[in-house]
């Protein structure tokens, strides 16, 4: 049998109604594509008894009726979709970019951030909205987009105390990841500016701005280019 | 159309029923009832599907009237619940006449009270679910608790009134615990025994920062080997994560749907219910059980909540 080129996944029980599938130890664009490719499978040809889906970064967790389903029976159950993973083509990626107003009352650790990697603000945006990110997941709340591809540079330690309330459309760095808070939640980022784009819109289809694997860029815009847009 | 008025909201009154699944790849977490136990059957007492909406009061009730007559049950934690001043039965069905007012005082016992009425709580369905989620102002009646004045429409009714009840026995076998019992979390194995110990040898306060997203508790600090490093995964309802300072916080029905935080452990479905029922300072305990325990316990209880000899005539 051919050996698969990435390493096998592990599966491993989190509750007595759910299951956590590993499809890789790192955060890495290529394990964030077979999550990708397995959620796709998973909505095309559901499983009978499989209740939510809970995409991250290289594992998916499977939440099922237990009363329908266990671990074993599941994990049969999925290893033919994982075998098609290799297979299975990637859907077309969209591309979007989001406006941010960076520093000041929008961004209130940005000059800390500076600090920490020895670098001046307009460093600091400069970096942040060069590069293209990748949509690994949404998760933690509502429409919360998991980027990958933040500059090493970046990467700062979340706040040692969270804020209890993190404004909408606050664009954050915690750890090596960045993102941008759909709405207003409790949070550990560190806080760099926001964007007067709404995120998460229980009107719009699909309510979330982001999609899983969606491409995206930041772009530095000033406190009047935010206001004109409509943000708060 | 038929509502319920609110005369007072109480402390914390919000539309649930028992969630909305597949919304996971959004970000979006199931909600739905905190005891869904009480919610399943006060529904059955009334003649509603057992997963209608209805509303969830929290610590300390609310008053309500009804501008027809309508059949209501009330289950749950005793509120103290009264009828135009007479103390009302729990667990029952109940007739209420055009004009007349419900009425709920602080909790007596545990956290939540249901009130179903027959019909159900008709709200525009967010993704599915009649649920709130306060947190994100989705789902429920305008994605918020209710406030004094909310008129609160209510779904067709059959009008058939059976004077039914819950049976004693199935009352004393689904009593929420403050033991719970837990099946090893995906991380179990970063924490050393003395940790084990530590969780299942000591009583742990609900703290007052609790909420429908997560439980925290206060307690004996349990340790972790912090070498290792986490990557955010997908977490589940009930899972208890231990943050650096060594606290847990049991993720609850608005969790989060990933997290960054090794969870040494999760509750066990058929004990979900008892969380919903925790009040601040109250102390809990944990059991560790085997995950096919954790599965003959919630088929009991699953085939108590489907058994004729759950109500009584």
């Amino acid at each position: 049998m051919r050996k698969s080129r990435t390493s096998e996944p592990q599966f491993r029980a989190a509750s007595d109604q759910s299951l956590l599938v590993y499809l890789g130890e790192e955060i890495a664009l290529e394990n964030h594509q077979r999550v990708l490719k397995l959620i796709r499978l998973l909505q095309s040809e559901p499983i009978d008894g499989v209740r939510n889906l809970h995409p991250a970064y290289s594992s998916l967790l499977i939440n099922f009726d237990p009363l329908r389903l266990d671990h074993d029976k599941l994990q049969s159950t999925l290893i033919p979709y994982l075998e098609r993973l290799d297979r299975e083509p990637l859907p077309a990626t969209r591309g979007i970019e989001i406006p941010v107003c960076y520093g000041g009352e929008f961004g209130p650790d940005l000059s800390g951030v500076a600090e920490m990697h020895g670098m001046t603000s307009a460093q600091v945006i400069e970096l942040h909205s060069s590069p293209i990110y990748v949509v690994y997941f949404l998760g933690f709340a509502p429409g919360f987009a998991y980027l990958g591809g933040l500059p090493e540079a970046l990467a700062s330690p979340r706040l040692e105390t969270p804020r209890a309330k993190v404004p909408q459309g606050s664009v954050g760095i915690g750890g090596n990841q960045t993102g941008v808070y759909p709405i207003s939640t409790p949070g550990g980022w560190r806080l760099i500016g926001r964007t007067p784009l709404a995120m998460f819109r229980r009107t719009a289809n699909p309510m979330s701005l982001l999609q899983i694997g969606d491409h995206v860029r930041f772009r530095a815009i000033s406190e009047k280019e935010f206001m004109e847009f409509g943000g708060r | 159309m038929r509502a319920l008025i609110v005369e007072a909201p109480g402390l914390f009154t919000t539309v649930q029923d028992l969630g909305r699944d597949g919304f996971g790849p959004m970000g979006v977490s199931a909600s739905g009832a905190a005891d869904a136990v009480s919610l399943r059957i006060g529904n059955r007492l009334v003649g509603n599907p057992e997963g209608a909406a209805a509303l969830e009061m929290t610590l300390v009730g609310g008053a309500f009237t009804f501008d027809r007559p309508e059949i209501v049950a009330v289950t749950g934690a005793d509120f103290g619940p009264s009828l135009d001043g007479m103390a009302l039965p729990m667990w029952t069905s109940i007739e209420i006449r055009q004009g007349q007012t419900l009425k709920f005082g602080p909790s007596r016992s545990g956290a939540r009270a249901y009130l179903c009425v027959q019909g159900g709580i008709a709200v525009e369905p967010f993704l599915g679910s009649a649920s709130t989620h306060v947190l994100s102002g989705l789902g429920g009646f305008e994605g918020r608790a209710l406030r004094k004045g909310d008129r609160v429409e209510l779904g067709a009714a059959n009008s058939l009134f059976r004077k039914i009840a819950i049976s004693p026995n199935a009352l004393e076998s689904l009593q929420p615990c403050k033991t719970i019992r837990i099946t090893d979390g995906p991380q179990r194995d970063w924490f050393a025994e003395s940790s084990w110990k530590t969780l299942c040898g000591n009583a742990f306060r609900v703290s007052e920062q609790s909420n429908r997203m997560g439980i925290r508790l206060e307690g004996p600090p349990i340790s972790l080997d912090a070498s290792r490093e986490m990557i955010t995964e997908g977490v589940s309802l009930g899972a208890i994560q231990v943050t650096p300072s060594g606290q847990p916080i049991i993720l609850f029905v608005e969790q989060q749907t990933t997290g960054g935080y090794p969870k040494i452990a999760n509750v066990i479905s058929a004990d979900l219910h008892s969380l919903g029922q925790l009040r601040p300072r109250d102390e809990i305990r944990f059991e560790r059980i085997e995950l096919s325990e954790a599965r003959s316990l919630l088929i009991q209880q699953e085939a108590l909540l489907a058994s004729k000899e759950l109500i009584q005539e």
